[in-house]
């Protein structure tokens, strides 16, 4: 085994404290930041791109809100935790691959032995301030259980609530209802699947 | 053993006679594929996978011994052909649910398989049912075991125990088919594997053995698994820490696993403990021990300078040797500066029967290792409850025995069924307590070299001696001739008749003579059964390498002078190597590096001791310090090695070395002393980041270094003392731990659940009327204490066993320096 690493001393991790302003705290001062945002050159520039657009008369955007393109199935948003159709339960079986082979660092889970004597994921968490959605958690996925979604209009304070286990889990009543979608991007079972594989011989 | 050469796949091997082909190609970096083999266990053949060809010959590898200018090849196409064939048959009816495996990865079947190419799977069974079961500290998945039988090995090779075994598995057998379409040996070695499967020796639900969990550790897939580990992490997450273990004076390798501790809380943790099992076995305070730590939020500064005033005004500093070298140099260049005493009372023992039996010996240390005794093959235990004082020296014991066809004698009051159960060949004496000195003289008189003892000595010894007459029946065999009647074909009458034929026949022939015969007195003082000369004859029979091991009931005996000037006459005189188990984690070190006084002075500072002003590892005391897996330093440990041990977790207090800073002592960290440790007791000056901290393939130990013994001048007298044939009388008490508990630290640890109370035999329970968790007072000429009732089925006899793993019980108190004190136990 290489001692390198238990002989540097250096307890320093590497980080460290970007320089940022302090968020105002009092009312005078959320209010300076109001105007001060409000009121910067950048907004005319925005205002003129549209009204220049408008008079062109030429406009080849859909109307978004209302009407929506379709998304492909590689399309790579926010995770997703699929269920199994046979038993509406969890798809994940907390081998931790995923953890394992994210590049980003930013899959982390906490496992332990259920009451049934199966392995249980009683934490997971993706930190979305890290990811960089580059596709490997749902590739390496042995269980098809973490996948992307198609969701891309997140709107929050915070990155983290884009992606609470709750939300990302297939919810029940779609479940029950047989409407989770199957993806199929990186890792999903292609056709022709049987006839690549050799089979094991059975003795029953 | 001489050295020979060999060829293994065109490259010329040098290797020891006697060596293995497999331990041969694995010291010279050849790999030969193994599976049931285990380095210092014998060979088990059940995979036989590490099939090899020897001079054109088929031979299995862990078995066959390499012979001068052997010429081995590794791989051939029928070798190849049996491997992937065996690995084949090891698939058939696992499970393909590695991803849920504790193993993660870490397996040996994933690994053989891909190296053996299997992708696709010709044979099949029926399985049945092979459901997994709760064996208490350990977890039995026999749906994942591949029966591979290295748990059952090194059960009972190393460690001794032997509580697995192979069982009936039932269902099907193979088809007859396969006898003809499958290789060879893969036909045999499954025929073997579908018929077994592991079970408990003792037949019961639950594991009852010393629980070192090596079973676990070694097992090449994830059907072992410890109980505290399941599903709690993938190995890839874990980082591992080499270090040393701080329990014993063992001073095992080990890895601490680390992670961080969930989710939301990054601080690490530690998960588990592995070793290079192939090259050293814990026991199960050095596997389970491991939460320990002291986690201290940030450097208490009150308790700090509160500290630094103690240590002004204080003129004694008293501790236990669960410290490193550094520390204990630390403490001994204050005590230099500020003439503190320095009290340490079980240090100080092993100290002074040291400079006892240097008087003798001439050196400063002994002479011997464990790895001597592991290597001989007749071993003495003196003054040790083996299992629990030192579970390494235990598993040298049993180890010499398994693998050398070795004997062993094994001397203490303490009756051990798990010694006892180790093989035929051990002999148990339970002599009285105090008789070690009795025990010293009979070892002296049988394996010493009369004729170069001291003259004294010698005649002392002979004059235990006289001829006696006695009356013995033997058996001897007698011819006699009788007539039989046999009916023969008459050649030329060709007809069958009766005749007569003489013949002689071999009769056994009861007959009593009278004989002169040697009487020993010795042997009647330690009081060892009528049959033991008869034994020891038989069991001495081929032995060549003699080992002995002295434990710590010698050192507080109070004849401990005399003894240790014997245990140095046996050294100097007879053939056996010696080893003197340290009493704790570096006791050895402490005697070495510090200069240790008798009594306390009026204001004392206790470390992990209470005291007028406590520093504490155990998190009670007035000011924090960081426990043995949070620090960096060195241990000597009964191998005379200084191991280096790094830390685990972080620690956030205030150290010594902060104290000693503060008192003016100049070290940035702790381990600038490891240069610094005195050069004339043996220690190198070698920095702590040049100590390597690792096993070779061919099993050569390349941690820290070796203390060198020094010359120490004799005097010419070697004359002992005659013995005194005291012995305590009445009930009888004895200072030890149970397997697994070694110190406060151990107790902490939260794996280790060892109940604290007075340890009592069954037998004595009911001799006695008493009861598991009854209150007793236990009272001796030193003190009293009440304390409740352990029943213990891991001891025999009527000696009452407290341990002092739990400051609480306060045990202590009714002990002198011997371990052994007569006392009352009654019931309250």
């Amino acid at each position: 085994m290489h001692k390198e690493q238990f002989n540097s001393r250096n307890v320093n991790n590497g980080y460290y404290l970007v320089d940022i302003e302090d968020y105002p705290q009092d009312g005078w001062g959320k209010f300076k930041r109001v105007v001060r945002r409000t009121l910067r050159g950048e907004l005319f520039v925005g205002l003129w791109v549209v009204l220049r657009e408008m008079i062109k008369f030429d406009i080849h955007t859909i109307e978004y809100p209302l009407e929506k393109m379709p998304i492909g199935p590689r399309y790579r948003a926010v995770h997703e935790m699929k269920r199994l159709w046979e038993s509406d339960t969890e798809r994940c079986i907390g081998c931790g691959l995923c953890e394992k082979i994210c590049i980003s660092d930013c899959i982390r889970m906490d496992t332990r032995i259920d009451e049934n004597s199966r392995k249980e994921v009683s934490q997971y968490t993706i930190n979305l301030g890290r990811c960089i959605f580059c596709g490997y958690c749902a590739e390496v996925c042995p269980e098809l259980a973490i996948t992307h979604g198609g969701e891309y209009e997140n709107a929050s304070e915070q990155r983290e609530h884009f992606i609470m286990y709750e939300d990302m889990l297939t919810p029940i009543d779609t479940m029950k209802a047989g409407k989770q979608l199957e993806f199929e991007g990186f890792g999903a079972i292609t056709p022709h699947e049987d006839e690549r594989v050799k089979k094991t011989p059975l003795a029953y | 053993m001489s050295k020979i050469t060999m060829n293994i796949d065109g490259k010329a091997v040098q290797t020891q006679e006697g060596e293995t082909i497999l331990n041969a190609a694995r010291a010279n970096n050849i790999f030969i594929p193994a599976i049931c083999y285990l380095t210092r266990c014998s060979p088990t053949l059940a995979c036989r996978i590490c099939l090899v060809e020897a001079d054109g010959k088929q031979v299995y590898a862990c078995n066959a011994k390499a012979k001068e200018g052997m010429s081995v090849t590794t791989k051939t196409q029928t070798i190849e052909t049996e491997r992937r064939a065996i690995m084949e048959v090891y698939d058939v009816n696992h499970p393909l649910q590695c991803g849920v495996c504790d193993q993660s990865g870490e397996c040996e079947l994933q690994n053989y398989t891909l190296e053996m190419g299997v992708d696709s799977q010709s044979y099949a069974i029926k399985d049945i049912d092979r459901s997994s079961k709760d064996w208490g500290h350990l977890h039995y998945d026999a749906g994942l075991c591949i029966v591979c039988e290295r748990c059952v090995t090194v059960c009972k090779d190393m460690i001794g125990d032997n509580a697995l075994k192979t069982v009936a598995r039932g269902g099907d057998s193979i088809a007859d088919t396969y006898k003809e379409s499958m290789p060879k040996d893969a036909y045999s070695m499954w025929n073997k594997l579908n018929k077994s499967i592991i079970g408990l020796t003792s037949g019961q639900e639950m594991l009852d053995c010393t629980s070192c969990g090596e079973c676990a550790a070694v097992c090449p897939v994830g059907a072992l698994v410890d109980t505290q580990f399941i599903y709690k992490s993938n190995a890839w997450e874990l980082q591992q820490i080499p270090a040393t273990c701080g329990h014993c004076s063992a001073g095992c390798q080990i890895m601490y696993d680390v992670k961080h501790t969930s989710v939301s809380n990054p601080e690490d943790k530690i998960y588990r403990v592995m070793n290079e099992w192939n090259y050293v076995s814990l026991c199960g305070a050095g596997r389970y021990g491991f939460d320990y730590e002291n986690r201290v939020a940030s450097k208490d500064e009150t308790a700090f300078a509160k500290a630094i005033e103690a240590f002004k005004k204080a003129d004694t500093i008293e501790f236990t040797s669960t410290i490193t070298n550094e520390e204990a140099l630390i403490l001994q260049k204050l005590k230099e500066k500020y003439s503190y005493k320095l009290v340490n009372k079980e240090a100080k023992s092993f100290q002074t029967f040291l400079k006892y039996y240097s008087e003798i010996s001439g050196t400063s240390l002994y002479g011997s290792d464990l790895k001597a005794a592991h290597d001989s093959n007749f071993v003495i235990s003196v003054g040790a409850a083996l299992k629990s004082d030192n579970p390494n020296a235990r598993y040298a014991f049993n180890n010499s025995m398994t693998l050398n066809k070795g004997a062993a004698l094994y001397f203490h009051p303490v009756g051990d069924p798990v010694i006892e159960g180790m093989g035929k060949s051990i002999m148990s004496v339970n002599h009285a307590p105090l008789q070690e000195e009795a025990v010293l003289y009979l070892i002296l008189d049988l394996f010493a070299d009369k004729s170069k003892l001291p003259t004294s000595v010698a005649k002392y010894l002979a004059s235990f001696h006289s001829e006696k007459t006695i009356t013995v029946e033997e058996t001897i065999k007698e011819e006699i001739f009788e007539m039989v009647k046999e009916k023969k074909v008459n050649k030329e009458t060709g007809e069958e008749e009766e005749v007569e034929v003489k013949k002689s026949k071999m009769v056994p022939k009861k007959v009593s003579k009278e004989v002169q015969v040697d009487e020993n007195r010795l042997l009647q003082i330690v009081g060892v059964n009528s049959t033991f000369e008869e034994e020891l004859e038989k069991n001495l029979k081929k032995k060549d390498s003699f080992a002995l091991i002295v434990g710590e009931d010698l050192y507080g005996h109070p004849q401990a002078k005399n003894l240790a000037r014997l245990v140095a006459l046996i050294e100097k005189y007879s053939d056996l190597k010696l080893t003197l188990i340290p009493p704790l984690t570096n006791s050895l070190g402490v005697a070495l590096i510090c200069e240790l006084d008798d009594a306390k002075g009026s204001f004392t500072i206790g470390y992990n001791t209470k005291a007028n002003f406590t520093l504490s590892a155990l998190g009670d005391g007035d000011l924090d310090m960081p426990s043995i897996n949070q620090q960096e330093g060195t241990l000597t440990s009964i191998n005379k090695r200084v191991n280096p041990t790094n830390a685990a977790l972080v620690y956030h207090g205030y150290e010594l070395n902060d104290i000693a800073n503060a008192l003016g002592l100049n070290a940035q960290n702790v381990i600038q002393y490891t240069a610094k440790l005195p050069l004339n007791k043996g220690f190198e000056a070698k920095d702590f980041d040049s100590l390597p901290n690792r096993y070779e393939n061919d099993g050569t130990e390349v941690r820290g270094y070796v203390l060198q013994a020094q010359a120490v001048s004799v005097s010419s007298d070697e004359n002992v003392e005659p013995l005194s044939e005291d012995s305590l009388k009445g009930t009888l008490i004895y200072r030890a731990n149970p397997v697994r508990q070694f110190s406060e630290f151990t107790h902490k640890a939260t794996n280790l659940d060892e109940k604290s109370g007075i340890y009592m035999s069954e037998a004595y329970l009911a001799k006695m009327g008493l009861h598991e968790g009854d209150r007793v007072k236990v009272a001796s000429k030193y003190g009293e204490i009440v304390v409740p009732i352990v029943s213990d089925n891991k001891i025999t006899g009527e000696i009452a066993m407290l341990p002092t793993f739990d400051l609480k019980l306060n045990s202590e108190a009714v002990f002198g320096d011997y371990r052994f004190a007569a006392a009352s136990i009654e019931k309250v």
